[in-house]
């Protein structure tokens, strides 16, 4: 499977990366390379073989509904990058 | 051929000529001179911490030093030895790796997009730490977002393996095991998603294990790839390793995936006798290694075993290969995800200049990440899109059944699994880190381990004619670490490999 320039564009959107032109033909030749050796994957059956998420036997544990303390606004704004008030401050997402 | 003693080797000697740094002992001798009242917490923290000034400039272990933090640290410990409220790590000074969140103390995962990131909470590990009374030395350094295997793509810059500086120590937990080696930290704490502990502990010369998926709580541990991730502990020595375990494994409400269990207490496994146990080799492991340092130390280590009245059978791990593949698949895929949340939002590195909300993600996250990172990114996203999902992330999840499936085949022949750690011992730095596909095939014999979720012990197992470790591995089923323990106790109580120090 060789990947295309206009794949590599679409998947730094994706992943919401800014990649600069030679980047994007190093990452281009890189995976290419890495995608060829992950194609061995295809060489194994697997038709009546469930995929494993985890290796131990997962469950969702609940909790009662119990009040317990949120962390305080000021620690929790203390890493902002930009701040407004009791708000993290961000650009426009809506025109 | 060593010391014969029971028990961990005492180097500590008075009256002799030759007097041990403290910094050079193991957390088991300085916890016995403790409680004897022979040497106080400060003590051995100073001790430590002039021994980080005289060499870390070298070594480059850290990212952040807390001396103030520790030596109040140090007092409380000594205030609570005194009153005779003391656990058995109280006082014991420990490097956590940057990537487990320490209240207050910046934690970066070196990583610039985090370069400034203070926590608001400590990890559950670290509070665990706290609570036995242990001294936090600082957080070390490792590859970005434990992404890689030898320290060289943390922003900070590489790590140095004490045993020759042109060198890598291992990663991601290069920082970790080269504190340990170079005694900059009596014991450390690493994090092994496919051979982050393992792989720097051997090249290092340092005992270091991953446990079971689900026996340490992930809690505050930045994470990489969810369901590989595990916290474990590094040392001189087994014996170290068995008081850390202690305090570290155990079910926490908090991880989801924190299993449930009661866990024995593992120094009771660091007196029992192996005879009648049997080892097992797995072919396709061996066929891959073809250094003969490597093969000789595997030779001798058997014979070790062999003495101790070790049985060994070959067997076989059929889709072995197939399930290295699989991990790079779904590490990247996981860690696509994962890292979704570094966009400058709330915390950490933002863009200055941006002109939408889209182009500060980009921007943001083009100038916080390092190139590895990005790659992986670009792999995970690219292999979770809508189009490939069933090809590459589902295809390796089932082939991740088929390499546990395996193990679990081989287990019922043997006790426990023995091969090398690495293919080698540690390469220079810069040799590989333009070549991905030479970095990660550095990790064949971790990256299964941690794919079926077993437990893996490295340990020393003897130097190359250059002078570097070279480690030896044990694996086990699912919590078994006990058998781990039990292995190297009698390993080490029988040969001298981990009493090597490097001379720095």
């Amino acid at each position: 499977m060789k990947i295309t320039p206009e794949q590599v564009d679409y998947v730094a959107l994706l992943g919401r990366l800014a990649l600069e032109p030679e980047e994007k033909k190093k990452y281009m030749g890189q995976l290419d390379d890495i995608l060829k050796y992950m194609d061995m994957l295809a060489e194994v059956p697997t038709d009546d073989v469930a995929p494993m998420a985890g290796s131990v036997e997962l469950y969702t544990p609940l909790r009662e509904d119990d009040v317990k303390a949120s962390l305080p606004v000021e620690e929790a704004l203390a890493n902002a990058p930009a701040r407004a008030g009791t708000s993290f401050r961000v650009p426009k997402i809506l025109e | 051929m060593g010391n014969l003693l029971p028990g961990p080797n005492p180097t500590f000697r008075e009256g002799m000529q030759t007097v041990t740094q403290l910094y050079d002992m193991t957390a088991t001798e300085l916890a016995r001179l403790l409680r004897e009242k022979k040497v106080s917490s400060v003590e051995i923290t100073r001790s430590v911490l002039g021994r980080i000034e005289a060499v870390e400039g070298k070594i480059r272990s850290y990212v952040t030093v807390t001396p103030e933090i520790a030596l109040d640290m140090a007092k409380e410990a000594d205030a609570r030895i005194a009153a005779g409220d003391s656990r058995p790590l109280t006082g014991i000074p420990i490097a956590v790796k940057d990537n487990m969140c320490t209240r207050g103390v910046r934690t970066t995962c070196g990583s610039r997009i985090l370069a400034n990131f203070v926590p608001p909470y400590d990890a559950t590990v670290v509070g665990l730490l706290r609570r036995e009374g242990m001294v936090m030395l600082g957080k070390a350094n490792m590859d970005e977002f434990a992404m890689g295997s030898s320290t060289e793509t943390s922003y900070w810059g590489p790590t140095h393996n004490p045993w020759d500086l042109e060198r890598i120590p291992g990663g991601s937990s290069g920082g970790s095991a080269a504190a340990v080696s170079a005694g900059e930290a009596i014991v450390s704490l690493g994090s092994d998603t496919g051979g982050s502990i393992r792989l720097p502990a051997a090249f290092c010369g340092v005992t270091g294990i991953k446990p079971t998926y689900g026996s340490i709580s992930r809690y505050g541990l930045v994470a990489y790839a969810s369901s590989l991730d595990q916290i474990g502990p590094i040392g001189r020595d087994v014996w170290d390793l068995a008081l850390l375990l202690n305090v570290l494994c155990g079910h926490d409400p908090a991880d989801s995936t924190s299993v449930p269990r009661q866990y024995p207490d593992f120094t009771t496994f660091l007196d029992k006798s192996v005879k009648g146990m049997t080892l097992g080799l797995p072919q396709e492991f061996f066929s891959k290694l073809d250094n003969p340092e490597v093969q000789h130390a595997i030779s001798e280590a058997r014979a070790v075993f062999e003495g101790l009245g070790v049985k060994f059978v070959e067997l076989s791990l059929p889709t072995l290969d197939y399930g290295i593949a699989a991990y790079y698949i779904i590490a990247p895929s996981e860690a696509s995800s994962n890292l979704a949340r570094y966009d400058g939002v709330k915390y950490g590195h933002r863009a200055g200049e941006f002109e939408s909300m889209i182009d500060m993600y980009c921007r943001t996250r083009a100038e916080g990440f390092g190139p590895e990172v990005k790659r992986r990114i670009m792999l995970g996203t690219y292999a979770l899109s809508s189009g490939y999902y069933d090809a590459y992330y589902l295809k390796a999840a089932k082939v991740r059944t088929l390499i546990t499936q395996d193990f679990e085949k081989a287990f019922e022949k043997c006790d426990a699994i023995f091969c090398p750690t690495a293919p080698s011992p540690a390469f220079k730095i810069g040799e590989k880190i333009d070549d991905p596909i030479q970095m990660y095939l550095t990790d064949v014999f971790t990256i299964p381990v941690n794919m079926a979720g077993l437990p893996g012990m490295a340990l020393p197992g003897g130097m190359s004619r250059d002078g570097l470790p070279i480690g030896l591995q044990l694996i086990a089923p699912h919590f078994e670490e006990s058998r781990l323990v039990q292995l190297t106790a009698a390993f080490q109580k029988t040969t001298d490999h981990h009493l090597k120090r490097p001379t720095l």
